[in-house]
């Protein structure tokens, strides 16, 4: 019959049809079948280490917990993203990017919600995770500073890679909620060392996203530890005793250049950045023009090094062949044409030696009116002033050590006398970086070509500097004068049995010689920076240090003490913390209390002021 | 062979094991669905089968033939006010509704009604005489009778039923013999009004419709049903993936696992060998049904039990062919083995009814008496 007939066709048909679906088409369909039940995740890497010279950690990871979104999962996404910001207590700011984020992305890919959650925010999804179809609640890790903005310049900071990262590299990981690149310093120079290799975990999940069982993982390959040449406890004090000043402190070892500090405060906490800097920190930071914080100012501070580079004007003019103990009359200035530079005080018939204890300009102008400065440049950049280190992550601004040749190029002028007059006293056209200062000490303390690192390295043969040690001790001795003696620093004497600080002051003017203000008063912004060159102990220099204090007044005054205090650290741990306690006492608090407070009242002003624009 | 007694020989044993093998290989499927359970689904869909059974053998053998064709028209008639009844609750409420709670079960009017249907219209068929077939007066009232119930189920809106209570009626015109160019010019017709027929459909109904036609287009979104489906049935080979194993409607990819789309739930884990089985347990049934109605004494025997060959018939082309994305989703369930009391229900009916056919002697006597 032909109904009978059509019924047998439709079956025959239908019968046909799922033969060829279940066998022919089977593969893709397994394969298909595959992909829907199993997800391949990235685990991201821990980052390695970054450790001090001891072993202790100066960056390391701590487990974070993070709620993700998979937007494939998610049913609704207005409902969920509302859901997540009362159960978490998202701000406006996050689940604006959230909404965009889930907006732009499709699949699997997670989109990161929260993380860094407490136990309870955490748990407070984990129990509603079966209302909350597409939600990821996951463990995983943050890097972790636990000096905080004390390595900040050093160590840089870690942040989600950027779209353009991703473009770049185009690598599934760099989407991987919770993977974080280094941004700056040495977390991005030693990228590729401390990042490890991902693992991944195969999961079974449900359509709603839920994971039924890990069906295998591989764990992911932490990164490389990485060994600086840093003391730790070092580096957090000197940062704490920069106290609220701003300024770089850079301290070298003398026997092998390593840097064991390496300072520049105020500092961004680069915790906050690895968990996502807000808006308003950012603000903050980036606002504060006066003591940059975001400005590394060992290695992009530019500073005219003033008195500070006296001894090594000595050093030169006794190569140059003047006899140390003739005697200059210092009747206060240095008259040149028509035109008489100043000296701090009247002197007197001064000596080498004496001059340098003295920080007697009027000896230095004598010698460089005599001389030139194109004998002193040559050994200005022997000691490193004016050279760009090949320091691993520091991203320098090298300065400028002039002679006539430089000028010519860049001015397209003559040297003139006054130049190297200017130039003498460690002004003019001379800049240089803190890390350059510390360098030259240090090879002046110790005779030695010393280059600086901040990654530990094997012992090094280290080349003598071509001078002779009869003229570096002439010119020690001056150093030691200035703080032993009845120098410009004898307040900042150590106070330790047997061992004694040697260092020159220098008092840098910000407003040109020729402005008449001697910027001891007014605006912070035109008062004289204070710096410090010094090492110790005298007799056998173990460490030495370049400390700048922006718009501290005076050498002695602001750069000398702060010396002093890291250098007895350094010796007696004891007495130094006693004296930093009195003195963190005196400026509210240590970094992380002061800091929170100055946080907090930025957002009180910035308040305030949107209260008043808002009618 | 050991003798069968005469008392047990009376009943059709070869009906029931194909049905029992049916709805119990459904109970399988429906166990493994829940994930290793007998409920939520596998142990009422066997104390249904077994009710509805026990109802099916009493309306076969205890009810005459006579008597189902005097109720036929009353009972549509009481179908068709409850189809009313569905629409004017759901209009009270609020938002469509198909079906009434029963207490057990939740019962669907419109399901019934592909019973009704065909009753009605084997009904009128019978009573007319074989020279008016050709004539107007053998058209309209069919028309009618299809008319009423497809429009109000098309308002609950549902597609699928509407088109299965019209294609079981239009089955049974056909073979009380109306004329076959009638039925060529109305399918033409048909044809051209498509368009027009499709702009009367809800938006997720053209939806639907557009999906079948290219599911590809959006496997997310609304052709996530088809391409899970295909996902599932594929997936499964020639043998399947074992029973439990099936990670498709294990892992909830697949809608309507246990329902709509459980003959993808089954071949996931029992392969194409599964399919083929199903398969031929309904050509078992369905060549039964067709053989009762080709050796149906009565004309209205004969009608109803082709009609409702059909019916059975429609239901389950139409449910494999959605599944296996041949179809637009239509919300159709695949008899005895989905789980829902109306549809199995409904089958129920219509193989009790077949029974009766079958049992029913009347005609072979008539020309004796």
């Amino acid at each position: 019959m032909l109904i009978g007939g059509a019924q047998m066709a439709v079956g025959g048909a239908l019968a046909v049809r799922m033969a060829y679906i279940s066998i022919v088409d089977n593969e893709r369909y397994v394969l298909e079948s595959e992909s829907n039940r199993l997800n391949l995740t990235l685990v991201p890497p821990r980052r390695g280490w970054i450790v001090d010279k001891r072993g202790k950690a100066l960056a390391n990871n701590r487990v974070s917990l993070r709620i993700d979104l998979i937007p494939d999962r998610v049913k609704d996404k207005a409902k969920i993203v509302t859901d997540l910001e009362r159960l978490l207590g998202l701000d406006s700011d996050t689940v604006q990017r959230i909404r965009r984020d889930l907006d732009k992305s499709a699949g699997y890919q997670p989109v990161a919600v929260a993380e860094n959650l407490d136990e309870a925010r955490y748990a407070s999804v984990l129990v509603r995770l079966s209302e909350l179809p597409g939600v990821a609640p996951a463990r995983g890790f943050a890097r972790n500073y636990p000096a905080g903005a004390a390595v900040g310049h050093l160590l840089g900071y870690v942040g989600a890679p950027t779209a353009e990262e991703y473009q770049k590299a185009r690598d599934p990981l760099y989407v991987t909620p919770g993977f974080k690149t280094g941004k700056d310093g040495l977390e991005r120079y030693f990228e590729p060392f401390l990042r490890g290799k991902p693992g991944a975990k195969r999961v079974e999940v449900t359509a709603g996203g839920k994971v039924v069982r890990e069906l295998d993982s591989q764990p992911d390959t932490q990164g490389q530890t990485l060994h600086l040449s840093i003391d730790g406890d070092l580096q957090e004090y000197a940062a704490r005793r920069m106290g609220r000043e701003s300024g770089a402190v850079v301290v070298i070892d003398c026997m092998t250049g390593d840097i064991v500090a390496f300072v520049s405060m105020p500092c961004f906490d680069p915790n906050s950045f690895s968990d996502g800097i807000g808006q308003q920190e950012w603000a903050w930071l980036n606002g504060d023009t006066d003591f940059k914080p975001l400005l590394n100012k060992a290695t992009r501070g530019l500073y005219p090094p003033g008195s500070t580079l006296k001894p090594m004007a000595a050093l030169a003019v006794l190569e140059a062949g003047v006899d140390p103990a003739e005697r200059i009359t210092c009747p206060g200035g240095y008259r040149l044409g028509n035109r008489v530079f100043r000296c701090l005080g009247r002197h007197g018939p001064v000596d080498m030696p004496t001059a340098i204890e003295k920080s007697c300009n009027t000896y230095f102008y004598t010698m460089a009116h005599r001389l030139g400065y194109d004998r002193i440049a040559p050994v200005a950049r022997t000691l490193g002033l004016g050279e760009d280190f090949k320091i691993s992550g520091a991203n320098q601004r090298f300065g400028t050590i002039p002679d006539s040749a430089w000028k010519q190029r860049k001015y397209d002028q003559a040297w003139s006398a006054s130049d190297s007059l200017n130039a003498v006293i460690g002004q003019g056209y001379v800049i240089v970086n803190p890390l350059q200062l510390a360098v030259s000490t240090a090879r002046i303390a110790s005779g030695k070509l010393l280059y600086p690192s901040l990654i530990a390295r094997r012992p090094q043969i280290v080349t003598s500097l071509p001078y002779s040690a009869e003229h570096l001790g002439i010119v020690r001795s001056g150093m030691d004068r200035v703080v032993n003696g009845n120098g410009t620093a004898v307040r900042s004497r150590l106070e330790l049995d047997g061992i004694a600080m040697a260092g020159k002051t220098g008092t840098a003017q910000v407003r040109g010689l020729a402005s008449g203000s001697r910027g001891q008063s007014g605006a912070r912004r035109f008062r004289d920076h204070g710096l410090f060159v010094c090492y110790a102990p005298v007799d056998n220099p173990r460490f030495a240090a370049a400390v700048i204090v922006e718009h501290g007044l005076g050498g002695s005054r602001a750069g000398a003490p702060v010396a002093k205090d890291i250098f007895t650290y350094l010796y007696d741990r004891e007495a130094a913390m006693a004296s930093l306690a009195a003195l963190e006492e005196g400026w509210g608090g240590d970094i992380p209390t002061r800091m929170a407070r100055d946080f907090a009242g930025f957002q009180g002003l910035s308040i305030d002021t949107s209260a008043v624009e808002t009618p | 062979m050991i003798p069968v007694p005469q008392a047990l020989r009376r009943y059709p044993w070869g009906l029931i094991a194909t049905l029992a093998f049916i709805a119990g290989f459904g109970m399988l499927v429906l166990y493994s669905a829940a994930g290793g359970s007998f409920t939520p689904w596998a142990m009422t869909h066997g104390l249904r089968f077994a009710i509805f059974l026990t109802m099916a053998l009493i309306i076969g053998f205890f009810i005459p033939l006579d008597l189902i064709a005097k109720l036929a028209l009353v009972a549509y008639a009481a179908v068709a006010v409850l189809l009313l009844g569905v629409e004017v609750v759901g209009a009270v409420r609020g938002g469509s509704q198909r079906w009434l709670n029963i207490g057990f079960m939740n019962l669907q009017p419109s399901e019934l009604m592909k019973v009704t249907i065909v009753l009605a219209l084997a009904r009128f068929y019978s009573g007319l005489p074989p020279a008016e077939t050709p004539r107007i007066r053998a058209l309209w009232p069919a028309l009618l009778l299809i008319g009423i119930p497809a429009a109000l189920v098309m308002l609950q809106p549902d597609l699928g039923t509407a088109l299965s209570i019209v294609a079981s009626g239009v089955i049974v015109m056909f073979l009380a013999g109306l004329p076959l160019w009638w039925f060529v010019s109305v399918g033409v017709a048909g044809v051209a009004a498509l368009p027009i027929l499709f702009s009367l459909l809800h938006d997720y109904q053209q939806k639907r419709v557009l999906i079948f036609l290219n599911p590809e287009d959006d496997p997310l979104g609304a052709g996530y049903h088809i391409t899970q489906s295909k996902i599932a049935i594929g997936s499964g080979g020639l043998d399947g993936k074992g029973f439990l194993n099936g990670s498709q409607s294990h892992l909830d990819y697949l809608p309507e696992g246990h329902t709509d789309f459980i003959f993808a739930t089954m071949a996931e884990e029992w392969g194409l060998i599964g399919g083929l089985a199903l398969g031929l347990a309904y050509f078992l049934l369905l060549r039964w049904s067709t053989r009762v109605a080709l050796g149906a004494s009565t004309r209205f025997g004969q009608l109803t039990a082709a009609g409702l060959t059909m019916t059975i018939f429609f239901y389950i082309a139409i449910n494999l062919m959605m599944v296996m994305g041949l179809a637009p989703v239509v919300g159709i369930p695949l008899p005895l083995f989905s789980h829902g009391g109306s549809s199995m229900l409904t089958i129920m009916l219509c193989i009790g009814i077949i029974l009766a056919v079958q049992r029913d002697r009347s005609g072979v006597r008539r020309p004796f008496g």
